[in-house]
């Protein structure tokens, strides 16, 4: 008696779910339907479907890609996270190994100041951060890649640390007495028991700088544009926006986020849990 | 082996030291320091002392509203996000069908940046608005309502997954025993359920709460502030005060003290609460 009145609840708890999930998908594919009509035929009816009179095809993706630089958007994006996802899991987990295992003031200073610097919003740095980059000439896709890792290591060496305490001694201690030098305990021993670690940080700074606009727009919005700034430079002067080459712009901005999860999804789910979990 | 690896600094800290120094250390110092002066490039500052915080309250009410605003959002939104995203949780641990397909669903938002996430968002709400007459631009309220739901849109499948985490770590042994005591669902969701996932609600609370507050490229893409700044948040305000306007930049540097200080004091707060929780648990 029981198990049939929980299986009718079963079956209208899905029902629920799948009226939500539709729900939860409207968003995107209203834009994906969207990005298929004339750019005067969507500001002021989104719902409707195209027509004969309002469909356009593909027209909207040549303008918008065209006028946003798509192509190169998404190159300079996937540079600029590529490598600085790669220099921050390596020199971090680096640094995270030597300041939890040399045990000094200055590793305890610098612990604690990479802990606070968790705390402090960009808009603290906003400013001075980006002035400085410039005197430094590191306002090109690669010296991003620098500040990346400098403002991308408070979290990362939080969380390596966190996992470097529960390694134990005595391994690495083993790999030192076979004649293992620093370098050689850290890459063959250390690196390889902190790989699921080092996939969370990749996954939590990788879904950061993709996404991220402020800090490249300020530092290298004029000259290379990501694709957040490629999105943003068609808002244009109110009103003299293309609608159509936004909405397919938005799809090309979502669709490679779309591929990624669908085929990492069991890594940026775990990923995001323990990320949020030690974080 | 202390000893040893100790000569090795160069190799294992000193490149994320020094880009640590370049990104926040010396931009954090200076940010500080040039709060106090008038300055348009950072090498040209004269001290000011306290104008630039007096200037940021009293000169307009931009800032002032600015925090108003945000307060209200982060209020709503920590509740909203939190209360849809523990509902769905129970629901999505129940074992029927389609769980992996509803988690997959729920959380996809979650990954997509906050530009993208206000132009789909503004097609939309100004859809709706249109049949009134009207867009987002009109009135701060519509502005305020479209970024409550987009941060719900955005944030629930990513609390939901931590809370459905939390619910499957609780014992079968003590929800049967509950049962077995003849606990009603309400009771056992009361008195077993929540208690157990403490830890996640903390978790949740203090991402959903830093998030909102925080939040720029949302509000940037939504609505801009618009009208007049009304829906303008204090990061977006910060900005414009920054690059907006000529001669402001201590004032801009001024009102991100007063903001880091806002924020530092929410995450302390939320962290000792996280302390005295873990002691029960």
């Amino acid at each position: 008696m029981r198990s049939a009145k929980s299986k009718q609840l079963d079956n209208m708890i899905f029902v629920v779910l799948t009226v939500m999930s539709i729900l939860f998908m409207a968003p995107i594919l209203i834009v994906l339907m969207n990005s298929f009509k004339g750019r005067f035929f969507i500001s002021d009816t989104p719902f409707d479907l195209p027509n004969s009179q309002t469909f356009v095809g593909i027209k909207n993706y040549f303008t918008g890609i065209e006028k946003t630089g798509f192509f190169s958007a998404f190159g300079y994006s996937l540079f600029i996270t590529v490598f600085s996802v790669l220099a921050i899991v390596l020199f971090t987990s680096m640094t995270a190994w030597y300041i939890t295992r040399v045990k000094t003031k200055s590793t305890k200073v610098l612990y604690y100041a990479f802990v606070f610097s968790m705390i402090v919003p960009f808009d603290m740095v906003m400013f001075t951060m980006s002035k400085i980059a410039n005197m430094l000439h590191l306002d090109n896709p690669i010296g991003i890649i620098l500040i990346y890792l400098g403002f991308g290591a408070g979290l990362s060496v939080f969380i390596f640390s966190g996992f470097v305490k529960s390694i134990p001694l005595d391994i690495e201690e083993a790999a030192t007495i076979d004649g293992c030098n620093p370098l050689q305990t850290f890459f063959r021993i250390v690196l390889p028991i902190l790989k699921p670690t080092a996939i969370t940080v990749a996954i939590l700074n990788a879904m950061w700088v993709w996404n991220d606009y402020r800090l490249p727009y300020l530092l290298i919005g004029s000259s290379f544009k990501t694709i957040p700034i490629a999105v943003q430079s068609l808002q244009g002067g109110y009103g003299s926006k293309d609608m159509g080459a936004m909405m397919a712009m938005l799809v090309l901005a979502i669709v490679p986020i779309v591929v990624f999860y669908l085929s990492c999804q069991k890594y940026i789910i775990k990923g995001v849990v323990a990320g949020a979990v030690k974080g | 082996m202390q000893k040893t690896l100790k000569k090795y600094f160069p190799f294992f800290a000193l490149p994320t030291v020094i880009a640590f120094a370049i990104a926040f250390a010396v931009p954090f110092l200076m940010g500080i320091y040039l709060s106090f002066t008038k300055f348009t490039t950072v090498t040209n500052s004269q001290w000011v002392g306290l104008s630039n915080y007096i200037r940021a309250f009293t000169e307009d009410q931009d800032f002032l509203n600015a925090l108003i605003f945000t307060t209200k959002f982060t209020v709503v939104s920590v509740v909203l996000i939190n209360v849809i995203a523990f509902v769905i949780a129970l629901l999505l641990t129940r074992g029927i069908r389609g769980t992996n397909v509803f988690r997959t669903v729920f959380f996809m938002p979650n990954l997509i940046g906050g530009i993208v996430l206000g132009y789909i968002w503004q097609l939309i709400i100004n859809g709706v608005l249109f049949k009134f007459g009207v867009d987002i631009t009109f009135s701060s309220t519509y502005g305020f309502w479209g970024l409550v739901v987009l941060m719900n849109w955005q944030m629930v499948g990513y609390m939901m997954i931590i809370y459905v985490a939390g619910i499957q770590n609780i014992s079968p042994d003590l929800m049967e025993a509950a049962e077995i005591d003849g606990a009603s669902s309400w009771q056992v969701l009361k008195n077993v359920t929540i208690p157990m996932v403490m830890p996640s609600i903390t978790i949740c609370t203090f991402l959903t709460l830093t998030n909102s507050f925080k939040l720029f490229d949302q509000n940037f893409a939504l609505s801009g502030g618009a009208p007049a700044k009304s829906s303008s948040m204090l990061a977006l305000d910060i900005f414009s005060t920054f690059y907006g306007r000529n001669g402001y930049e201590g004032v801009g540097q001024a009102k991100a003290v007063v903001f880091f200080i806002m924020v530092a004091l929410i995450a302390l707060i939320q962290l000792r609460l996280t302390r005295s929780k873990e002691v029960e648990n």
